[in-house]
């Protein structure tokens, strides 16, 4: 069977793989941002609870496997009355790991601005959350954006692993598909090439045209 | 076009200089930073380069420690070309073995001092005559304590650098460049990145190297009263062209050309 | 709800669970090395003059960091086969991870080579030092220091992306505990305590890599 001939009879199964990826990677990006965020500015905070339930979900989820949370949420969490179905558990799972990622990154982006933003705010009278979202947040997003992009991309290589509990995204068919032909080199390969294009071609120019637009937003660019 | 056969293989006669800039051109994209420079500078000479800045001073130097290539010209050490080589009778440019032969001959110290941050000073000083001049490790370490007696640094030999002043630093790296025995010595902006008041114990030591060593160097530098007091010769730079050199006498003295005048009114005005 | 901690039947896995980890750590540590010396080449290799080997390795690295690793790892175990190449499971793990984790580790090498100071290489020729010297003696034990916080970082992620391994056989903790869940019915019991075994690792590793970082910058001399 020639290469064309594989990809006439398997192309559509890669394509409905690669929606299902694009899928999972949408939603967990949501969600790795919202906890982030969450996250990040806890750990930010000067309550000492507020702070350490912060230290203790980024710690937990930075120092364990990706794979040990998603076989967790998706085969315990039911005995604790907490039932997951597959494509849910999936991003769920990428996206609270990636999110403990970020909340570093969002951490960090915040402290890195200078400290006589802060000052000239508190000047101004603005309170701490207008602060925080009119002045802060801002610069901080554009010092972040670099980051992100590689978190990003991270993220999209981890969506693969909800293939393991059945989700049928493109690692998943190209799984089926080899096991079906045995066409190892042609089915992951293609599989390999449609992941990099997604991450070369698609996400990093996406995060590099964010970057520019909020540059220029911040009159730096 | 540079027709390299309209230089000589190797300079000869009575009065060989220790350097000579023939003809050197650079060019950095359209950018011409040295136009067809001719400089000579003798055995035991102290040229001062001033001018400036973007005039080419420190270029000069730099092509003389084959930092840059140049565009045109020859560049001549000691009688021997320097950025190119004799190959079946005719020049051509110089490989990377011949070049570090010949530039064994040149030392420099820069404008921030580059001393290695993860060896002391002593061990900064050990590692060119060890490393490269293959000196057993006991004798490279005598010299080095002597070359640091000299510029007064012995009792911080064991220091690393993050943990010495600027103006020290700097001392030691003249000990350093001293190690390889050069008989060129090249200082680029020296006291530049100095604080005022460590600028003396730095043109101390090269002061004392002017009258007690046969060196020769070529140093760039915006003390002007230091050029005037230890130069035997200052240049002035301007667009890339020596403009005006002669005795600090003749030249902060009596300057003829009109730029010349300016620039040093300027920097008297600065002062 | 059917949460109960079975105390007697962690007793019992746990023997398993901590052998296999020696699986994982071994895995990693092999993993790593293959990484470490790998991404310097990668990383030497692309500050060669030879214009076209520096921009295929860019390339390959570039591959390599975008796509996933556990489609690597099926990848390298599969195709052999397919052209009468068979490998086992630790080897074709150990030739995916290592692969994967060099692309890493070239970044951060030549991360850590371009942030010594151009005055270094220019005090190296005014000292008329060789190639090989100067990235021996000056440049290479500078770059260390910088590049070893992304070094330790990538060897605790290489721990942390052993388990991907379990879906090629090699018997690591994840393979173990799936074993035990899909036998027993129960995977409270090994999932979470797999998720402690990990934690119990990379935190401690994390803060000693932290340690180990400033032990060097002061050995060297280094603020």
């Amino acid at each position: 069977m020639s290469y064309l001939d594989f990809l006439k009879e398997y192309g559509p199964r890669f394509w409905d793989g690669a929606l299902v990826t694009a899928g999972q990677f949408l939603l967990a990006t949501a969600l790795a941002i919202a906890i982030a965020l969450t996250a990040g500015l806890m750990k930010l905070s000067r309550n000492r609870i507020v702070h350490g339930a912060a230290v203790v979900y980024i710690e937990i989820f930075r120092g364990t496997s990706l794979l040990v949370q998603l076989y967790w949420i998706f085969f315990v969490l039911p005995l604790f009355g907490i039932t997951l179905e597959k494509f849910t558990a999936g991003f769920v799972a990428v996206g609270m790991n990636l999110g403990a990622y970020g909340a570093e990154l969002v951490r960090g982006g915040i402290q890195s601005v200078p400290k006589g933003q802060w000052e000239a705010a508190y000047a101004l009278s603005m309170s701490p959350a207008k602060r925080m979202w009119r002045i802060i947040l801002p610069q901080a997003f554009v010092n972040m954006l670099p980051p992100w992009g590689n978190l990003l991309i991270e993220l999209l290589k981890n969506t693969a692993l909800v293939a393991l509990i059945s989700v049928s995204d493109l690692m998943f068919e190209a799984k089926q598909i080899n096991g079906s032909t045995f066409l190892s080199a042609q089915t992951f390969g293609t599989a390999l090439i449609i992941y990099y294009i997604l991450a070369r071609f698609i996400v990093t120019p996406f995060m590099r045209w964010l970057e520019l637009v909020m540059r220029r937003k911040l009159g730096r660019a | 076009m540079d027709d390299l056969s309209n230089y000589p293989l190797e300079l000869t006669g009575d009065d060989v200089p220790m350097v000579r800039f023939m003809k050197v051109t650079k060019r950095y994209g359209d950018l011409t930073v040295l136009d067809k420079l001719d400089l000579d500078v003798a055995e035991g000479e102290m040229v001062t380069v001033i001018g400036p800045s973007g005039s080419g001073k420190t270029t000069v130097l730099r092509m003389l420690m084959t930092l840059e290539t140049i565009n045109e010209g020859v560049i001549y050490v000691d009688g021997q070309p320097l950025t190119h080589m004799a190959k079946g009778g005719k020049l051509v440019p110089a490989d990377r073995k011949y070049l570090r032969k010949m530039r064994s001959q040149i030392g420099m110290c820069f404008q921030h001092f580059n001393l290695f941050p993860h060896m002391t000073a002593l061990e900064n000083c050990m590692e060119g005559p060890v490393q490269v001049l293959g000196m057993k490790k006991a004798e490279a370490r005598e010299r080095a304590e002597e070359l640091l007696e000299l510029v007064g640094m012995s009792d911080k030999r064991d220091q690393h650098p993050s943990r010495l002043s600027g103006g020290q630093q700097q001392r030691v790296a003249i000990a350093r460049a001293l190690a390889m025995r050069p008989k060129v010595m090249l200082f680029d902006e020296v006291t530049s990145a100095l604080d005022p008041e460590v600028i003396g114990e730095v043109t101390n030591v090269i002061r004392s190297l002017v009258n007690e060593h046969n060196l020769t160097m070529l140093m760039v530098t915006h003390q002007m009263g230091f050029a005037k007091d230890i130069s035997d010769r200052v240049c002035f730079f301007f667009d890339g062209k020596i403009e005006e050199q002669g005795t600090p006498d003749e030249l902060f003295g009596n300057p003829q050309k009109e730029r010349t005048q300016q620039f040093l009114s300027a920097v008297k005005e600065a002062d | 709800m059917g949460f109960n901690w079975n105390w007697e039947f962690t007793w019992e896995i746990l023997p398993k669970l901590l052998h296999a980890t020696l699986n994982t750590l071994m895995a990693a540590g092999l993993g790593y090395a293959i990484a470490v010396v790998l991404g310097m080449v990668f990383a030497l290799a692309q500050r060669t003059p030879y214009w076209a080997l520096t921009k295929v390795v860019r390339e390959v690295i570039e591959f390599i960091r975008s796509t996933p690793l556990i489609l690597q790892i099926f990848f390298v175990y599969y195709v052999g086969p397919q052209f009468g190449l068979k490998l086992g499971p630790w080897t074709a793990g150990m030739i995916a991870i290592g692969l994967h984790y060099s692309a890493y580790l070239s970044e951060v090498y030549r991360g850590g080579l371009e942030a010594v100071p151009k005055g270094q290489w220019e005090a190296c020729t005014a000292l008329n030092m060789s190639t090989r010297d100067t990235y021996l003696r000056i440049v290479i034990p500078q770059a260390i220091p910088p590049a070893l916080a992304g070094m330790g970082n990538y060897l605790v992620g290489i721990f942390k992306d052993t388990p991907m391994l379990s879906v090629i056989g090699v018997a690591e903790l994840m393979h173990t505990a799936n074993a035990i869940g899909s036998s027993s019915y129960r995977y409270l019991e090994p999932y979470t305590l797999v998720g402690i075994i990990f934690l119990a690792i990379s935190l401690p590793t994390a803060g000693l890599i932290r340690l180990f970082e400033g032990y060097v910058r002061r050995k060297l001399g280094l603020k």
